[in-house]
């Protein structure tokens, strides 16, 4: 997997700390460090990004090698570090690994973290390829360690999750302690920043003049579909490209038989001038094939404004690119075969096949939060109330028949969503759902802002004692570290109590009455109340008994089905059954059930 | 034949597609796939597309073997077996099978969708199943349950197909090949059944297992 290979990468480059916080397509790096540690590596689950950046960056600061592992978005939290790191920079080699996830596959937004490389005036490095980022990521500490600045590194979801072979070799630097050593230099004042930031301009057109040899940095000229070094025909076509999108090409081209130029951009920032003038020297068109943001294609329009190259740029400026999604090899054939005037190739059409049913992801079969869910929905039946819910596996109970998700923005904003709404309409009630995970990450300070404002709002811990979308990874909440060493276990409910929480109440959710009860009291009590559901996620537990339905009693009234929408309750045939490969016990649709056909299976 | 299967993937490239719901045990079977290429000396990408949830959705897995292979994904139309463990996922993925040049091998049972229980649609998957017979591609059901119950573990259905595909030439590799993945990757004691559920799969192909 990418991920394994960044994580080797980095190991092989000696890297001394690995701080992160799992997000999708980037949490397996961080695993694979602890998975593979020599161990003289020190990593971490750090609770979000910012704090994560920040320790990386203390590390780097005495020396050691570091890197912080997050998605996209993530990125978004640790922003405020990373911009003041970039003016004050770091000893030890420091890398910022943010995985973006075109499409988007899993995410909220689909950001590009080479237009946030721009912005924040630090040196990304973009790879094709698992085997690339192996590669690269090794180049990555190197580069950040001769420029005393950190670097961003970014694969994307189809880097991070394609998988293929690699050789990784012995360690080419070995991890040693730090010393940090005291000075102006790290204590970031309006002049120091100044000065810095005039270095950082001045530095960055330099490094781009160098990274135009930079190995990953490539003209390649293709004829008849193959890679050719020294090609009779010319070409007046090129394709200008970076990340997956070059495999795209590659794999176009190939399909097409066709004669190209290809510019493959390693580091979209600083972009590498001097070569993308010698590769736009003599060509009449160039296609710009990247996902997200149009990085390379505005770069290339500068240079060829600046050099004064005659030569048209494609791309989604122009329109000839989609400017949202991700690419496929179909769509960056059809830009290719239009870009050369050739036929695209014929894709097969199955137009009289039957449509299959959409399956959307579901909460699990046995998933606590159903019951959660549930038993709010049932307290609140016949009440004005709006459900503030935020990001996690819980994000799915907006779906029908639950429908209990009426807002997501982003990790952290359910609660204090929450409390917007319940200033400009004060007459409902307004709960907020919040994972434990996403509670430590930035729920906490939203708690703090609800107690201290007076607000009126009834938060809900969905407690499933695990970091379960991103593949169960630890938190603060557990009583074990991502090392798997114990640690002080932090109790959500004496956080509540200690914030000034005027009701905090823990209970079982697959207990449906005595939720339902609880989430009243709550709701009776006023100001910040809080409910704790306590139950942990199946993948982290044993089963419960195997639940069946007595078909003597079932009037195929369907009440189980469509109140919880659990995936292991099916009807075929007129009669409703429950799938015990899919069932895990939670006993919830037995409680439901109005005709007490439903228990355990003999 | 003189090329040995290698030299053969070393020109041109395999696309094998697997599919069907998450728990399955779709990213394995292409993984043991994986794990056999490698172990043919053949260079092999894999990519998984899998949505939000950890269960449920649909999931299909990329396997791309030979060293002409650039992007992660295989391309509509190029697939040589469409490895589908549920009917409904087989014709939602058939558009990359290869056409007249591959195989679609399908487990029989239907796994319903939550929006078919609460949409009070009934699925069985016979109307795909039945779209699948009639496209005038080869396709090979394998009745996944017989298997399951015969080896006595729900978790085989994925080696079954595996020995169907094998048996009817598309995947690339033989039984025999697979055979000496899963004895040395899997644990000692899900080795024997899994030896057999790729035995009763290959048997479906062969027209002897029903």
């Amino acid at each position: 997997m990418g991920n394994h290979a960044i994580a080797a990468g980095a190991i092989r480059a000696g890297v001394g700390v690995v701080t992160g916080y799992p997000g999708t397509p980037s949490s397996e790096i961080l695993e694979t460090v602890v998975k593979r540690n020599p161990g003289d590596i020190y990593a971490e689950w750090s609770v979000n990004e910012k704090v994560a950046l920040e320790v990386a960056a203390g590390a780097a600061y005495a020396g050691v090698r570091s890197m912080v592992t997050m998605k996209q978005v993530g990125l978004n939290v640790a922003s405020d570090p990373l911009m003041s790191l970039a003016y004050i920079g770091v000893k030890g080699g420091m890398v910022v690994v943010v995985a973006d996830d075109p499409g988007p596959i899993s995410s909220q937004t689909e950001q590009d973290t080479r237009t946030f490389a721009g912005y924040a005036k630090l040196p990304v490095l973009d790879p094709v390829s698992p085997e690339e980022a192996f590669e690269m990521i090794q180049d990555a500490f190197e580069l950040s360690e001769r420029l005393g600045m950190p670097v961003l590194f970014r694969p994307t979801t189809r880097v991070c999750h394609g998988y293929a072979p690699i050789e990784v070799g012995e360690r080419t630097h070995e991890p040693g302690a730090g010393a940090f050593e005291k000075g102006s230099r790290w204590v970031i004042f309006p002049r120091l920043s100044y000065v810095n930031h005039k270095a950082i301009e001045e530095r960055l057109p330099v490094l781009a003049a160098e990274l135009s040899s930079y190995r990953f940095n490539t003209v390649e000229e293709v004829r008849g579909g193959a890679l050719e070094h020294d090609p009779v025909r010319a070409v007046t076509c090129g394709i200008a490209t970076g990340g997956v999108s070059y495999a795209y090409a590659r794999e176009a081209l190939s399909m097409l038989g066709a004669d190209c130029r290809i510019l493959k951009v390693g580091t979209p920032h600083p972009f590498p001038v001097d070569l993308a003038e010698r590769f736009l020297r003599g060509l009449d068109e160039v296609l710009v094939l990247e996902e997200l943001d149009p990085v390379i294609e505005r770069e290339l329009l500068m240079v060829a404004a600046e050099r004064r190259i005659p030569v048209t740029v494609l791309g989604k400026r122009s329109g000839h690119t989609e400017r949202a999604g991700e690419s496929t090899v179909e769509s960056v054939a059809a830009a290719t075969a239009a870009l050369l005037g050739v036929d695209a190739p014929v894709v097969p059409t199955c137009s009289s096949a039957p449509q299959p049913l959409a399956r959307p992801p579901v909460l699990c079969a046995g998933c606590p939060h159903r019951a959660s869910f549930y038993a709010v929905k049932r307290a609140m039946r016949g009440k004005k109330a709006v459900f503030s819910g935020d990001i996690g596996c819980y994000t799915l109970g907006n779906a029908a028949p639950l429908e209990m998700v009426d807002t997501c923005l982003c990790m952290g904003a359910g609660v204090t969503i929450a409390q917007g709404l319940e200033r400009a309409e004060p007459g409902v009630t307004h709960f907020a759902f919040i994972g434990d995970s996403t509670f430590f990450h930035t729920g906490i300070p939203g708690v703090v802002n609800a107690v201290y404002n007076g607000t009126d709002i009834v938060l809900v811990v969905l407690d499933n004692s695990t970091t379960a979308m991103t593949g169960h990874q630890t938190h603060p909440g557990l009583g074990r570290t991502a090392q798997g060493e114990v640690a002080e276990r932090i109790a959500i409910a004496s956080v509540l109590e200690a914030l000034g929480v005027s009701h905090v109440e823990t209970c079982d959710p697959l207990r449906l009455e005595e939720a339902e009860a609880a989430v009243k009291r709550a709701v009776e009590a006023g100001g910040v109340s809080a409910v704790i559901f306590e139950s942990p996620c199946i993948a982290v537990t044993a089963p419960g008994p195997m639940h069946a339905i007595d078909q003597d009693l079932c009037t195929d009234c369907q009440v189980c089905i469509q109140r919880l929408g659990c995936p292991a309750i099916m009807r075929a045939g007129g009669v409703v059954s429950i799938d015990t490969s899919l069932c895990y016990g939670c006993s919830i649709c037995a409680q439901v059930c109005p005709t007490g056909a439903i228990g355990v299976a003999r | 034949m003189n090329d040995s299967p290698a030299a053969v993937l070393d020109r041109a490239v395999h696309d094998l597609i697997f599919c069907g719901v998450g728990g399955q045990g779709i990213v394995l079977a292409s993984k043991i796939v994986a794990a056999t290429a490698l172990a043919a000396g053949c260079p092999v990408k894999t990519a998984e597309t899998i949505g939000m949830a950890q269960r449920g959705g649909s999931v299909t897995s990329h396997v791309r073997i030979g060293r002409a292979a650039h992007a992660p994904l295989v391309p509509l139309g190029s697939a040589s077996a469409i490895i589908a463990f549920e009917p409904a996922e087989a014709v939602r993925c058939l558009p990359y099978l290869a056409p007249g040049r591959g195989a679609v091998v399908v487990s029989r049972r239907a796994v319903p969708p939550v929006t078919a229980a609460l949409t009070r649609s009934e699925y069985d998957g016979s109307e795909m199943l039945g779209y699948l017979r009639e496209c005038g591609e080869r396709v090979i059901v394998v009745d996944g349950d017989v298997v399951c119950a015969t080896c006595g573990s729900p978790k085989v259905l994925n080696t079954a197909l595996l020995g169907a595909a094998a048996e009817a030439g598309v995947l690339g590799f033989s039984t025999d090949e697979i055979e000496a993945t899963i004895r040395c990757t899997l644990p000692e004691r899900f080795v024997e059944m899994n030896v057999q559920a790729l035995a009763l799969g290959a048997g479906y192909t062969r027209g002897d297992s029903e």
